[in-house]
């Protein structure tokens, strides 16, 4: 047992517990955020996905200790229904979603890869999309709502 | 014995229903039960008693709950508040594909409110009626046709137009319903709002199935692209999915599934995890194991340390040869669906007769967020928050699992990651449950991956031999249709907990197989999930009742016993039926050199099926020509075609087709589909985003399925475990352009929808690939391995 510092969403809070713990149980767990979700646990399908300085990251296999005193924004660290960020918005536009459960895992991706490729091509954002999963195919609409978020990011 | 009127059992509600529910202008929603035959109590002792609890259950079988808000009143569906919003009250769930934001716009249309002042309450035992299973593209047949829903708000609305004829005293045939009021037509000024005729009163009235609906022509809500309510919030991460429950004093759970299908438990070894940080408990129930802690992540950590010993467990059929052993498998239970009694005599007429075997492999839902669920159960009474697809079966089978009295036992609805069917949703609630009344305390459970996959009950795996005859002039003659299938459990129903992992461990049983061979005669018709091909007559009891011009028709289906959980995935049994009768469609149109669009013309005669294919066909620019085309491979090797496919889904349910346009890469028999066309009839469109997001998502599923999904094997288990060894396609795959043709049909009843667009799809997509090649394949998943030793072929 620590006690750990962790920044998330502007705020500094802290975590005493076992510091192996994976950053999504904290999260999830102790400050109750609805964002990051556990979809397998493996890092293999990003539902878990939260930006640590800006890189997605996936929390389901990363230990909180070795994110202490990092910024880390989530889903819901990003905007809010009353002020939604520009790729939030662009979600919400072309609707795309069906259950949403993977939202959080895709919006974060693109954020970050829009962030690094703010020029990117629709097969580079496929390429940037090409590890995380929606099993309800909303494909089309998340991949145009990219797109969309791309050019009011570029503003 | 008859129960007497009571309210309904006191249990905490949730802070939104609560909300609704005061905003409606009621403190607490009472109920009067029914008069049917009540539950007693269930002796739990073994398996004697749980027969005994069967079938005592069984004595109201698949009928609603007796104690579940009556469905022929009006007051079960609608209520309005003292600011004349509405909630109304539906027991067909949110699974994410909009059908919430449907309902809305059908309370708003027909009780004329505005959309944003209307609220639902979807699915909780204690305040919605029993709508059964939220499944089976049933929603919008069920709730938006003449009863339920649809005729709960138009009788109310008629109700209100009398209540304001007294109010206003004006003769109700010169009265209006407009925004939540009853005016006068010819002068608007005369109004009085819902509110102060009925605000916080029960309407207690009957559900009139003559109320009048409001004709498609005069909507102003339904049939537009309303988007969904919820999406602001998912995609700022607030929404609360079930995995988002959290409940004062909430300990964390998982469990420890058996180390082999059919492996006993031996032994528990408590000393190995008892003295963990955050141990709480090892609890054991016959072959059920799960632990509880404090915290989640210790939970997780103290089931991977538990010591657990079981017994060895008999092989598994092979896979490699598991096909022949379902056609072999005794005993079967027989079903025929049409029997003419001439198909061999027709097809011995015959000018050409062919024949040829589909294989499709078990599938899994494989929800991308693993299956959770949080349960309180204390004493004699429990609540849970379930993502189940029916919270009434979930809620009598919890009740056997937990030796307790349905009326004490409470399921809310909370969504969950897309199910499209049973996933472990069921098996987590009970997992829940187990673990919360062990230790008295609420408790949470969300399943690992492995534990997801490896224990679901999967979509269902087939062999079907197709067979019919040409006569001289390439039309079809005969058709007959032969196909095998395993089950084992099932959704739950009413009276099965042992349908799904978890109530079979703790030692209920599934449903019985019973076998019967040879099959009855079909005494009534039933397209039983598409089992009868599109282009037969159907000729059952004297009438023709299928979507074709075949006469000589026979369907038979032969059911064994699975060795793996089976149950519902998105089209059930309807999609493996449709490949193997659209690709077998498109074998006999090649053999009469026919176009594959004229050839399937030429054998339909439901004229809603006709307009899908020509639709398709129209926006797809479809080149007329027999298949194959004419060789034309690339200078890469990559060689181009198209095909198409249609159901009637559950022969009356729905109609679609759809065109596909592929690659084939001849060297390697990888696939890439560059474009997917369909056509899609659902009766009158109640909200056409929503359908397209359907048609959509259905389409790339079914890609997904057709292309890369197959549960696997090994002696003693599923090893299809993680997203390595089952194969999803991710958002960033190489995605054709999709183009989706809405076909409206205001004056038809509403039809189903979630499940049309994806049972066509590995059909059209075969049918491009012998257009490309000339090669069939007949097994999903096509995979290069396969493709390739079909080009070999």
């Amino acid at each position: 047992m620590s006690l750990l510092s962790l920044k998330v969403n502007g705020k500094t809070h802290s975590f005493d517990g076992d510091p192996t713990t994976p950053l999504l149980y904290v999260l999830s767990d102790d400050l109750g955020l609805r964002g990051p979700k556990f979809g397998c646990g493996l890092g293999q399908c990003g539902s878990c996905t939260v930006l640590v300085k800006g890189q997605a990251v996936r929390s389901c296999i990363t230990a909180v200790e070795s994110v202490q005193g990092v910024e880390i924004i989530t889903l819901e660290g990003l905007g809010t229904i009353d002020k939604p960020h520009p790729i939030q918005k662009a979600f919400i536009e072309e609707q795309a979603a069906q259950c949403g459960y993977c939202l959080n895992g895709v919006i974060l991706t693109a954020k970050a890869f829009l962030d690094k490729n703010p020029k990117a091509t629709e097969k580079e954002i496929q390429e940037g999309m090409s590890r995380v999963l929606c099993r309800c195919f909303t494909h089309t609409r998340m991949l145009r709502a990219i797109g969309r978020a791309k050019q009011e990011m570029a503003r | 014995m008859k129960n007497p009127s009571l309210p309904v059992t006191e249990t905490p509600m949730s802070q939104g229903a609560a909300d609704a529910l005061a905003r409606a202008g009621f403190s607490r929603r009472t109920f009067i039960k029914g008069t049917g035959a009540m539950i007693v109590s269930f002796s739990m002792g073994g398996a004697l008693g749980t027969v005994e609890a069967q079938t005592r259950v069984g004595a109201f079988g698949l009928d609603a709950a007796p104690d579940s808000p009556p469905a022929n009143e009006v007051d079960s569906w609608i209520a309005i508040a003292s600011d004349s919003s509405v909630t109304a009250y539906t027991g067909k769930e949110e699974l994410g594909q909009g059908m919430s934001t449907a309902q809305m716009q059908l309370v708003a249309e027909e009780l004329c409110v505005p959309f944003h002042r209307v609220n639902l309450i979807v699915a909780d035992t204690s305040l919605t009626p029993d709508q059964g299973v939220t499944s089976g593209s049933q929603s919008h047949p069920t709730n938006f046709n003449h009863g339920n829903l649809a005729g709960a708000c138009a009788t109310a609305r008629e109700a209100l137009l009398q209540l304001g004829s007294k109010h206003l005293n004006i003769p109700a045939d010169q009265l209006v319903a407009i925004d939540a009021t009853i005016r006068s037509k010819s002068d608007p000024s005369k109004k009085v709002a819902y509110a102060d005729l009925v605000a916080g009163k029960k309407f207690d009235i009957k559900v009139d199935p003559a109320a009048k609906r409001k004709p498609a022509s005069e909507w102003t809500v339904l049939g537009k692209p309303i988007g969904r309510p919820d999406m602001p919030a998912m995609a700022t991460g607030t929404f609360e999915y079930a995995h988002n429950v959290r409940v004062p004093g909430m300990l964390h759970g998982m469990v420890i599934r058996p180390s082999a299908v059919g492996a006993n438990l031996m032994n528990v070894d408590e000393s190995s995890v008892s003295g963990m940080p955050g141990f709480v408990k090892v609890v054991v129930k016959k072959n059920f194991v799960g632990v509880v802690a404090e915290k989640n992540w210790q939970a997780v950590q103290i089931a991977r340390a538990l010591n657990v010993t079981w017994s060895p467990a008999p092989e598994l059929p092979k896979q490699e040869t598991f096909y022949d052993h379902l056609r072999n498998q005794k005993p079967t239970r027989d079903t025929l669906l049409v029997n003419s009694k001439d198909v061999e005599q027709r097809l011995a007429e015959a000018a050409t007769v062919l024949k040829a075997t589909y294989y499709h492999p078990y599938q899994m839902h494989g929800s991308v967020g693993s299956s959770c669920a949080v349960a309180d159960v204390q004493g004699d009474k429990a609540t849970v928050w379930s993502p189940t697809q029916g919270v009434w079966h979930q809620r009598s089978t919890l009740a056997m699992l937990l030796g307790l009295m349905p009326e004490n036992v409470r399921v809310i609805f909370r969504r969950g990651s897309g199910c499209y069917g049973i996933n472990g949703a069921d098996a987590v609630t009970y997992d829940a449950a187990l673990l919360s009344q062990a230790v008295g305390k609420p408790v949470r459970v969300q399943l690992t991956r492995k534990d997801e996959m490896a224990w679901e009950n999967y979509g269902f795996a087939f062999v079907m031999d197709e067979r019919a005859g040409l006569d001289a002039q390439g039309n079809i003659i005969a058709w007959d249709h032969e196909a095998w299938s395993p089950v084992l459990g099932n959704r739950p129903v009413y009276t099965y907990p042992g349908n799904v992992i978890t109530g079979f461990l703790a030692g209920f049983q599934p449903e019985e197989f019973r076998p019967r061979s040879p099959a009855p005669e079909p005494a009534s018709f039933s397209n039983n999930s598409n089992a009868i091909p599109s282009y037969v007559v159907g000729h059952v009891g004297g009438a023709d009742h299928g979507a074709g011009t075949i006469k000589s028709e026979r369907a038979l289906l032969h059911n064994v016993v699975s060795p793996f959980w089976t149950g519902p995935l998105r089209s059930p049994q309807r999609l493996q039926n449709t490949f193997a009768h659209e690709s077998f469609m498109d074998e006999l149109a090649a053999r009469a050199k026919a176009d594959p669009v004229e050839f399937r013309l030429r054998h339909l005669s439901e004229p809603r099926m006709v307009d899908v294919v020509k639709a398709a066909a129209k926006a797809a620019n479809w080149n007329a020509r027999p298949s194959p085309k004419p060789r034309a491979t690339s200078a890469a090797g990559i060689a181009s075609g198209r095909g198409i496919s249609c159901v009637a889904y559950e022969g009356d349910n729905g109609y679609a087709a759809m065109v596909a346009e592929v690659e084939v890469e001849l060297a390697t028999g990888k696939i890439t589909v560059k474009r997917l066309v369909v056509a899609n009839d659902a009766g009158p469109i109640s909200n056409p985003d929503g359908l397209r997001n359907q048609c959509e998502g259905g389409a790339l599923q079914g890609l997904s399925r057709a292309l890369g999904e197959e549960v696997t094997w090994d002696d003693h288990n599923v090893t299809s475990i993680d997203w390595r060894t089952y194969h999803s396609l991710p958002v960033g795959f190489a995605v054709p352009k999709i183009e989706i043709v809405l076909l409206n049909r205001p004056d038809e009843p509403a039809s189903g929808a979630g499940e049309t667009a994806i049972t066509v799809v590995a059909g059209a997509i075969g049918n491009a690939i012998f257009d490309a090649t000339g090669a069939r394949i007949r097994q999903v998943p096509f995979t290069p391995e396969r493709i390739k030793a079909a080009l070999a072929g």
